[in-house]
Parts: C-alpha cells; sequence; structure tokens
C-alpha cells in the first residue's frame, strides 16, 4: 500500500500545474469563453501536439502514452483549478472511456489512433441529465443492414464542437442499450449549441431524425447489451468530473486566502479575523479530503479499465467522490465568493466563473443527494 | 500510487488476526467491544489482565523500534495492527497513553536511565500511565499551566503543586507525565519542565468527573506537595513545551485507522437499526445514512494518504492538519443519526437510574469529541495559521 503519487506522477502533475497557470490564465479563460468555438483551438493543438494529454491513459496499440488513470486524475484535476477551457473532458473522459469499455479491436484502433491525432469527441446519452443508462433516452432500430436512430439528446458537454459523437440509444422491442460512433456532420443529426450559465464548459441539444448509419458504427461490445459498458464509461467520468472539482476548490481557496490578506478593515487585515480564519480552515478541510476521495477513485478507476481487483468498487467510488466534491465545491465557493465581499459580487474578479462552474458540474453526472442515494441503496437495500 | 498491501503484509494480518481469534476468549472473551470511547471506565482489571495477555504476545508497543522492545512494524503493518485490533473488537487499550504516547517521548527525548526505568513496565503492560495537560485555567491555552514544580535541594527532589484536570484513567495509573511550571516568573509556552510522576503517594489525589454520560472516565488530580526523583524530569527545566509538543505530534499515527475501524463498527450498529426498525426507508435518514458511509471511507483514504506521505520528520502536511476537525465533527455528526434513528425510543433509558445503551452513550459522548484535543475552534486556527498562514488573533 502506498498512497502517494509516484516520483513520476508528481512530475506530470507538476508539470500541468505549471503549463496550466501560464496558458489557462484568467484573460485567457474569459477570451475562450465567448469565442465562437467555446475554447482556444490553438491552445487545445498544444495540449495534444505537446503535452499529449489527449493520449494520456490510451493504450500504447492505439498511439496513446499507456499511462494510468492516476495520471489523468493528477491533469485534471489542475484543468479543474485553472478552468481550462477545451473539449478534455468530453474527448477523453466521455468519449475516450466509452470507446476504451465498449469498442472492438478494429473501433478502437480507429478511433482511439484519431483521438490521438487531436480530434475531438463526446459523448451524448441522455435528454435528462440522468446519470446512468437507465437514462438513455434516444431509440434505435435495425433497418436492412443499418441501423435507424431516433430521439433527442440534452446537456451534451462540447455536443457543438466535437468532431465524433458517441451516441447511446435504446433497441426498439427490448429496451438494450447500444452505442454508436458517428461523425457528428452526418445527415439526420442536428446540433444546437445553448446557451450556459458557466462559460467555461459548452453544452448542446442534439436531435437525430432517421439517422442512418452502417453496422460497423455500432460498438461491439461484448454483451449484447452495452448498459454496463456505459454505466462503467460514466462512472469513470465521474471520478474525472470530482477531480477536476477537487482542483477548482483549491483554486478557490487560495484566492480568498490571499484576498483576505491584502484587504483590510478596523485597521486589520481581514484574515486575522476568527470569522474569516474559520471559514478558510473548513475550504481546506472539505478540500483535502476531497483530494483523499479522488486518487482512492482514481486508483480504482485504473483496475477498472485493467480488469484489477478493487474493478467491482468502482460505482461506490465514484459516487463517494461525487457526492462529497459536488457539494464541497459549491460550498467553498459560495464561502469564497463571501470572503470576497463586494468584488467577489462583480464581473472582474473571477470567483463568479468558479462558482458558475461548482453549480454546472454538482448536476453533471448526478448531484450529492443522487449519489449519496446510490450509496445508501447499496448498503440498506440488499440482504 | 497502489491500495493492495503486499503478500507479506497480507500474511501479517492473517497472523495478527489468528492471534487475536485464539485469545481473545475464556476470561477475555467478556472484554470484545467494550472499553472504547465513553466506555473506558468499565472492566479495569480484566482488560489490564489483557494487556499483559498481549504482552505475551508481543503485541503491545508494536510500533517501537526493536532496540527499544518494540515490534519495529512498518508503517502498513502497524496499519493493519490496528485494522485487526479493533475489527476483532479486542477491547479498548488500558496501555495506549504508555504505548503511543510516554514511550515514544521518552524514546525520542528520554536519558537512557529513564528508558530502562520505565520501557519494561510498557512493554509488560505491567505499568499505566496517565496524562497530566490540561489545568482549570490551561484548556485551549494550554501554555498557560499554573502548576509549579520546585527543586527541593535538601530532599534532592523535585516538588509538585498544582491541578490537573480531564486526565482519564488517573485512578488506574501508575504514573502520570506531568508538565510543570520550573520557573515561577516565566509565562506561556517558556519556563516549563516535563516531568514522570508516580501516583501512589501522600501528595497525589485523584478526583472522579461525573460527566453527562453519568459516568467518569475524567478525572482531577491534585498534587499537593507531591515528589519525583531528580531525574524524573525529561530534558531539562524549560524544555517541558517541546517534549510536549512533540508527544502531541504522537497522537496523529497509525492508530487513527483503528479508531476508524471502531468507528466503522459503530456505523455497522446503526445501520442494522435502521434496517431492522425501519428508519432505513426514510429518505432523510438514507441520505444521513450514506453521508455517515461516505465520510468514513474518505476519513480512511485521507489516514491512507497521510500515512503514505509521512516524511517521518515530524512536519504536518495539510490532510494531517485537518484529521482532528474532521474525525470530530463526523463523529457528533453519527452520534446524532444514531438518536434519530431509534426514534422516541432514544428518550428511553434501558435501565434506571441512568443506564445508557450504546448508541445514547454514542450520542452524549461524541459531544466531547469536539472539545478534548483542541476544540474544533483551536483546529480551526491551527489549520487557518499554520496550513494557509494566516495571521494570529492580535495580543490583547
Amino acid at each position: 500500500m502506498d498512497f502517494a503519487f509516484t516520483d513520476e506522477q508528481q512530475m506530470i502533475r507538476d508539470t500541468a500545474e505549471a503549463f496550466l497557470k501560464d496558458t489557462s490564465t484568467s484573460e485567457a479563460v474569459r477570451t475562450a469563453m465567448v469565442s465562437e468555438l467555446g475554447y482556444d483551438a490553438e491552445l487545445w493543438q498544444r495540449l495534444c501536439g505537446e503535452m499529449y494529454w489527449q493520449a494520456i491513459h490510451i493504450p500504447e496499440a492505439y498511439g496513446g502514452l499507456g499511462l494510468s488513470y492516476i495520471e489523468l486524475i493528477a491533469i485534471v484535476e489542475q484543468m479543474g483549478r485553472y478552468l481550462l477551457c477545451a473539449p478534455y473532458f468530453s474527448t477523453v473522459c466521455l468519449a475516450t472511456n466509452a470507446l476504451l469499455c465498449a469498442g472492438s479491436e478494429e473501433q478502437k484502433a480507429e478511433h482511439l489512433g484519431a483521438i490521438c491525432e487531436g480530434k475531438t469527441a463526446t459523448l451524448a446519452w441522455s435528454n435528462t441529465g440522468g446519470w446512468t443508462a437507465d437514462s438513455v433516452s434516444a431509440s434505435v432500430r435495425k433497418d436492412g443492414d443499418d441501423y435507424l436512430l431516433n430521439g433527442d439528446y440534452r446537456y451534451v458537454i462540447d455536443g457543438a464542437s466535437a468532431e465524433l459523437l458517441i451516441l447511446a440509444a435504446k433497441e426498439e422491442g427490448n429496451n438494450a442499450v447500444q452505442l454508436f460512433a458517428v461523425d457528428a456532420t452526418a445527415a439526420g443529426i442536428e446540433r444546437q449549441a445553448l446557451p450556459t450559465m458557466d462559460q467555461t464548459r459548452r453544452q448542446a441539444a442534439i436531435q437525430l431524425k432517421d439517422l442512418r448509419v452502417p453496422a460497423g458504427a455500432k460498438l461491439t461490445c461484448e454483451s449484447d447489451d452495452a448498459a454496463d459498458a456505459l454505466n462503467k464509461t460514466l462512472q469513470l467520468a465521474t471520478v474525472a468530473l470530482a477531480a477536476e472539482q477537487a482542483g477548482g476548490m483549491q483554486q478557490l481557496l487560495s484566492s480568498a486566502v490571499e484576498y483576505t490578506q491584502e484587504r483590510k478593515q478596523f485597521n486589520r487585515p481581514i484574515a486575522s479575523f476568527q470569522s474569516i480564519k474559520h471559514k478558510a480552515a473548513d475550504m481546506m478541510m472539505r478540500n483535502e479530503v476531497a483530494r483523499s476521495s479522488i486518487y482512492y477513485a482514481a486508483c480504482v478507476a485504473d483496475e477498472a479499465l485493467t480488469g484489477g481487483e478493487l474493478s467491482a468498487e468502482l460505482p461506490e467510488a465514484a459516487s463517494i467522490a461525487k457526492a462529497w466534491c459536488s457539494e464541497a465545491y459549491f460550498k467553498n465557493a459560495g464561502e469564497a465568493m463571501q470572503m470576497h465581499g463586494g468584488v467577489g459580487f462583480t464581473w472582474e474578479y473571477d470567483v463568479h466563473l468558479y462558482f458558475k462552474r461548482a453549480k454546472a458540474s454538482e448536476h453533471l453526472l448526478g448531484n450529492s443527494d443522487q449519489h449519496r442515494e446510490n450509496i445508501a441503496s447499496l448498503l440498506l437495500d440488499g440482504e | 500510487m497502489k491500495l493492495q498491501f503486499s503478500e507479506k503484509d497480507e500474511a501479517f494480518r492473517k497472523e495478527i488476526a489468528g492471534w487475536l481469534a485464539d485469545n481473545l476468549t475464556g476470561e477475555f472473551a467478556q472484554l470484545k467491544f467494550r472499553g472504547g470511547p465513553g466506555d473506558e471506565h468499565m472492566f479495569p482489571e480484566e482488560r489490564k489482565r489483557w494487556e499483559q495477555k498481549l504482552a505475551e504476545g508481543g503485541w503491545t508497543c508494536v510500533g517501537w523500534p526493536t532496540e527499544y522492545g518494540g515490534r519495529g512494524l512498518s508503517i502498513e503493518q502497524q496499519v493493519i495492527f490496528y485494522e485487526e485490533y479493533a475489527r476483532a473488537g479486542a477491547p479498548g487499550r488500558m496501555g495506549h497513553i504508555g504505548d503511543g504516547l510516554t514511550g515514544p517521548t521518552l524514546i525520542a527525548f528520554g536519558s537512557e536511565a529513564q528508558k530502562a526505568k520505565y520501557l519494561p513496565g510498557i512493554l509488560a503492560g505491567t505499568e499505566f500511565w496517565c496524562q497530566g495537560y490540561s489545568e482549570p485555567g490551561a484548556g485551549s491555552d494550554l501554555a498557560n499551566v499554573k502548576t509549579k514544580a520546585r527543586f527541593d535541594e535538601a530532599k534532592g527532589k523535585w516538588v509538585i503543586n498544582g491541578q490537573k484536570v480531564w486526565t482519564s484513567l488517573a485512578h488506574e495509573s501508575e504514573y502520570c507525565f506531568v508538565i510543570a511550571r520550573t520557573d515561577p516568573d516565566s509565562k506561556a509556552h517558556k519556563g516549563l519542565g516535563f516531568f514522570l510522576v508516580k501516583m501512589d503517594q501522600p501528595g497525589v489525589t485523584v478526583r472522579p468527573i461525573e460527566q453527562i454520560t453519568g459516568t467518569s472516565e475524567f478525572n482531577e488530580v491534585f498534587f499537593d506537595d507531591a515528589e519525583c526523583d531528580a531525574d524524573d524530569i525529561v530534558g531539562e527545566p524549560g524544555d517541558g513545551w517541546k517534549v510536549a509538543m512533540g508527544l502531541l505530534g504522537f497522537e496523529r499515527g497509525v492508530s487513527t485507522l483503528g479508531q476508524q475501524m471502531a468507528f466503522q463498527n459503530e456505523l455497522n450498529e446503526v445501520v442494522k437499526l435502521a434496517r431492522e426498525n425501519g428508519a432505513a426507508n426514510d429518505p432523510q435518514i438514507r441520505q444521513r445514512i450514506a453521508q455517515a458511509h461516505i465520510g468514513l471511507k474518505i476519513m480512511r483514504y485521507n489516514s491512507m494518504r497521510m500515512l503514505s506521505g509521512d516524511k517521518g520528520d515530524g512536519s504536518l502536511q495539510k490532510e494531517a492538519l485537518i484529521y482532528k476537525l474532521y474525525w470530530a465533527s463526523w463523529h457528533r455528526d453519527l452520534g446524532e443519526l444514531a438518536v434519530d434513528i431509534m426514534g422516541p425510543e432514544a428518550t428511553i433509558l434501558p435501565e434506571g437510574p441512568y443506564e445508557l445503551n450504546r448508541l445514547q452513550s454514542l450520542f452524549l459522548f461524541t459531544r466531547s469529541d469536539t472539545i478534548y484535543g483542541g476544540t474544533n475552534q483551536i483546529q480551526r486556527n491551527i489549520i487557518a495559521e499554520r496550513g494557509l498562514g494566516m495571521p494570529k488573533e492580535p495580543k490583547w
């Protein structure tokens, strides 16, 4: 048992922190978040071309770096800290994981290979914001050698800009879930960018009208029903989202502590008041244990991807991390805003960007109540 | 990062689990799950004999270096030891202050003579210790110690006068370590000494404190010209604060994982009750049970991180700084959850005049968790000042 980063993992984390601190500055985030695309295409090229982060946990056989989920989490935590606007979560944490969980060798070689080259992708599964395969909303039926898909999706992360879509649909008749890898520009797909309260992460609505795809587009996972593969994908993504949340918390804490040490009232820095210090202490406590929860979940996620003995713990570890981090991030964001006083309410200061991101990511992939209920049913409903 | 223990460590787990299963029998069977916080006053004699049993098996002082008679276990194996100990329901350790605090303090700061005099009794489970830190006027402000130690040249002994409070197991202990002021004109953390005082002497009086549970684990200890030998001071006069702070460092160790296993036993009982009495169907209770489960799991992950990152130089990492605040708050919440699951039945005692059941006792006793060993408020000050570099309060 060694629950600390290895030297190499620490180096990857430190490199990510330094790179993002330089490139994902407040100015850069504010420019990207109001741009057409929602992110800086040049920066994305650097992430893919120089850092090779899009390929971090893709096996070497498909052109990736073949590192573990722990390295991925270490990087994603820093992305959350610096509010990186990029199609990373959608491409790597959603689509790549879906391909890893459900794709055949050929499909992985083709699509993961393209992702390694910098292609963007996302996963669309529901129109309700549900976070399990039960919430799959579109339908599919066989039509000759092809499949015909109909239905709509909402809250699709980077859905308007992604080049490759992984679409989930339920088979008419038996309700089995199937996943399809489809070019985003295919006829029968209508995409609509949605204006978002959290501008640092884009969402879209997607409508399928008799989308015709060849049989080879169906991800051929081992089972006839891809529900398990989709659930596993969503759990893996949930772990990554929790890591983003923990990273955001760190930045809120740092900026709140810095601001309250500069701000003077009653002839003393307001950081010297216990009412402020105690808020900061609680923020640090929530932040540190958030970290502990994501590192554990990262280890479990890695085992789940590699078939290790702790694989079965993934649903629980993901729910634990997301239940804790969602609530803690939003709580810390609210506290940070309060500690900044009036300026925390201005567009000029960054606190609101984190505050909005906190609420948005809380509702993405299941909120704290839902994940707690998931834990409760694991604990209370079995024999 | 890796979560699995090595094969060697897993073999060790089997060894200690097997030993406990073989030995927690006969006269010791009644001690299962007894003697923990809130129950420390129970079965003192039997639990002392249990300490000697542990010693026979070589299971006292497992973290001490072998040169001092310890088992010299690695961090991983200490974790396993404490986990298995708690999992088996082995009783609250009568020897935990000597094993966890006095011993490590003497090994770090004591003279060779002190080590030779005191370590064997701790190892053998025959001599027990209590701690004399807090005073009526020195709680959160621990440095405001008023107890005085004066060296009597004629007797060649230290003479101690003053009062300590919240001393658990004082009436069951052979020795007490006492912080006392060696320089009567000194203030705060300067001018203190760290003394090793024999309890069985005319100058020492122990008076139990009746707590909100109706029981008494804690005591007041009065020193009226109590004496200790010239060489029963650890370090020099004036070193007391340094030694005491070093000792507090030993409190945050691997035993936290054993503590968590005891918490798990409590949570299991709460969950079992909720399933039995139907509270498990209440959506609010479900949320709170899940939150308790999540909180305990994360506590474990945090401890694993704390231990893995331990640089062994006494420097406090952030995940260690927050630990007391975190577990104390969690445990208090568990106590509240327990009685809320019991419902109105929580208000009825199993027996008069004031017998509490385990969960009622948990509810009441956990109110002390957020007070002793540094209140939640003091913990937050420490976190803000040491962990985040925020300014101290202006002095009055």
